[in-house]
């Protein structure tokens, strides 16, 4: 089965109001160009979830979220993400905000069609008051009393990835995988970005079996996007684009200057955006 | 080797030595610091008093030897094994761990906040989030860095109870306090513990040049005095030398404390 389609072909299955998880952590491998064609896009209404970054951040600014659920979003290099920031403090969306191991917990449960796994985290911190549907569970075997983490069940999963195959099998190259299998997992359908989409045979040149975490059950979509997630890292491809996160940061405290960011770096095609940012076709 | 080096020692230096105290005894375990001080504090412990520590190089990787904080990406390192984020939440929930982090806002019964100023539902400030504090404090030792200590930052009260503190912990059941310990918080003026009947926090030391009348006006709730402050201990001649010339060549220290 060839899965390989486009970020428009994916924001055609987008629905206002769905629930979408984002793989990834922080300022690091997100699906970037997933991100701007939903920013492209006239969806609302969006539940976000996320080891949030800049993806986070621009569908706050953009209008696209209605509930954001994390355990952080941080731009890794510049802590604070003013987007997200500005978000919260003007109250224009809802949030849950979670200890970042919950986050994963809610994940897995929602991969194992679990209604809730039992954790410590969250007990005696604002977590249990600021999310007043969070309960706690009492063991059957000891009495120990948890806190049951709901299923974080997810309508859609997007992540990024260094390889993939058009049978969309994908292969991360960096340091981390983060948790995209388990957003992947989580979710009813999933899209893989990915810097190139190679043949099957191809993906042990580069690296070991145990670098290929996604399985093609695991998706169903496969985008080729150079510099997909740009301008976030995508190691050993490339590195954070400071300077252009700078300036995405920048234009937090002023809409003329997000206008302006959005004309040069979102309402474009993306063969046009890697001209803007300039690296070669 | 005598007191004209020793003498020398900057308060970020000192600062480093009382952060990396905050390890001794902890052996085989994940050592994870959050800031610049607190990564170099983890490097010194594991160069000196504390081989057995386990720490990363600030991504995915733990290191078998120490390299330099702001080394460039592709230095050399020994690769002692392979920590992704995943592998860190396993950690954190079996206890094996020592995390000193960051707190925007700390009370006096160690609660601390780094997730936003003013009511949560819509706040004055959004920071970062809760990130890892609720799950790291009830479930292994948890320390604390403040390179600027105010009474805006000791507080009576916190706004978000990120990290949660012993007075939090108890309420909240065993399950709760069962593995929960706040180590130390180490500012800019002094050490902070919570051995006290109350577990409320205690000056445990003041550093040089600081006295206790400023940590008492910096501080936005009663602390623990004793009757003896203690002054917090110099780095040695080996302590600095691993600082300036290993573990941080660019001074990097320099730019976190606040003079």
């Amino acid at each position: 089965m060839d899965k390989r389609m486009t970020e428009a072909d994916v924001v055609g299955e987008l629905r206002d109001g769905m629930t979408i998880g984002i793989g990834g952590w922080g300022s690091r491998r997100k699906p970037m160009s997933i991100v701007r064609e939903i920013l492209r896009s006239d969806l609302r209404d969006l539940t976000i979830v996320a080891y949030g970054g800049p993806d986070v951040g621009m569908l706050c600014t953009a209008g696209k979220v209605r509930k954001a659920v994390y355990g952080f979003v941080s731009l890794d290099s510049i802590p604070l993400e003013p987007h997200f920031r500005a978000a919260r403090e003007q109250g224009t969306i809802q949030a849950m905000e979670l200890d970042e191991g919950m986050l994963q917990w809610g994940l897995r449960a929602a991969a194992m069609r679990v209604s809730f796994l039992p954790c410590r985290a969250g007990l005696g911190s604002a977590i249990m008051e600021v999310n007043p549907e969070l309960r706690t569970v009492e063991s059957p075997y000891d009495g120990q009393v948890l806190v049951a983490m709901p299923a974080l069940a997810l309508d859609v999963a997007i992540i990024h990835a260094n390889r993939a195959d058009s049978r969309g099998n994908g292969q991360y190259l960096g340091p981390d995988w983060y948790f995209d299998d388990l957003f992947c997992m989580a979710a009813k359908r999933r899209f893989m970005s990915c810097e190139r989409v190679v043949d099957t045979e191809e993906f042990l040149k580069e690296g070991s079996e145990q670098t290929l975490k996604i399985n093609r059950m695991m998706t169903d979509g496969v985008i080729e996007a150079p510099y997909g997630a740009h301008f976030t890292h995508c190691i050993p491809d490339y590195e954070r684009d400071e300077a252009v996160q700078r300036e995405y940061a920048a234009t937090a405290k002023d809409p003329d200057a997000w206008k302006a960011f959005r004309a040069k770096y979102v309402d474009l095609p993306e063969s046009d955006y890697r001209r803007v940012i300039g690296v070669s076709e | 080797m005598g007191m004209s080096v020793i003498t020398e020692a900057t308060l970020a230096e000192i600062c480093v030595v009382a952060c990396a105290e905050v390890w001794r005894g902890d052996g085989e375990i994940l050592a994870s610091p959050i800031g610049t001080v607190p990564m170099i504090a983890v490097r010194l412990a594991a160069s000196t008093f504390e081989p057995d520590l386990l720490y990363t190089d600030g991504d995915a990787f733990l290191l078998g030897a120490p390299i330099p904080v702001g080394a460039p990406a592709d230095t050399p390192k020994l690769v002692d094994g392979w920590m992704p984020f995943r592998n860190v939440f396993d950690v954190v929930w079996s206890g094996k761990r020592h995390v000193m982090m960051g707190a925007t806002q700390v009370d006096r019964f160690g609660n601390q906040n780094i997730a936003c100023i003013g009511p949560w539902e819509k706040p004055k400030a959004q920071l970062l989030g809760v990130r890892g504090a609720p799950g790291n404090t009830v479930n292994h030792p948890t320390s604390y860095w403040v390179p600027n200590h105010t009474s805006r930052v000791f507080v009576e009260r916190v706004d978000c109870v990120s990290g949660v503190g012993y007075d939090r912990a108890a309420a909240a059941g065993p399950t709760a306090s069962e593995f929960h310990e706040i180590r130390r918080v180490v500012s800019n003026k002094g050490v902070f513990d919570f051995e006290t009947p109350d577990h409320s926090m205690r000056l445990r030391s003041v550093h040089p040049g600081v006295t206790v009348d400023d940590i008492v006006e910096n501080t936005g709730f009663p602390l623990v005095i004793p009757d003896d402050v203690a002054q917090t201990r110099l780095p040695t001649d080996e302590e600095l030398h691993l600082i300036r010339d290993v573990l941080d060549p660019q001074n990097l220290r320099d730019a976190e404390v606040k003079g």
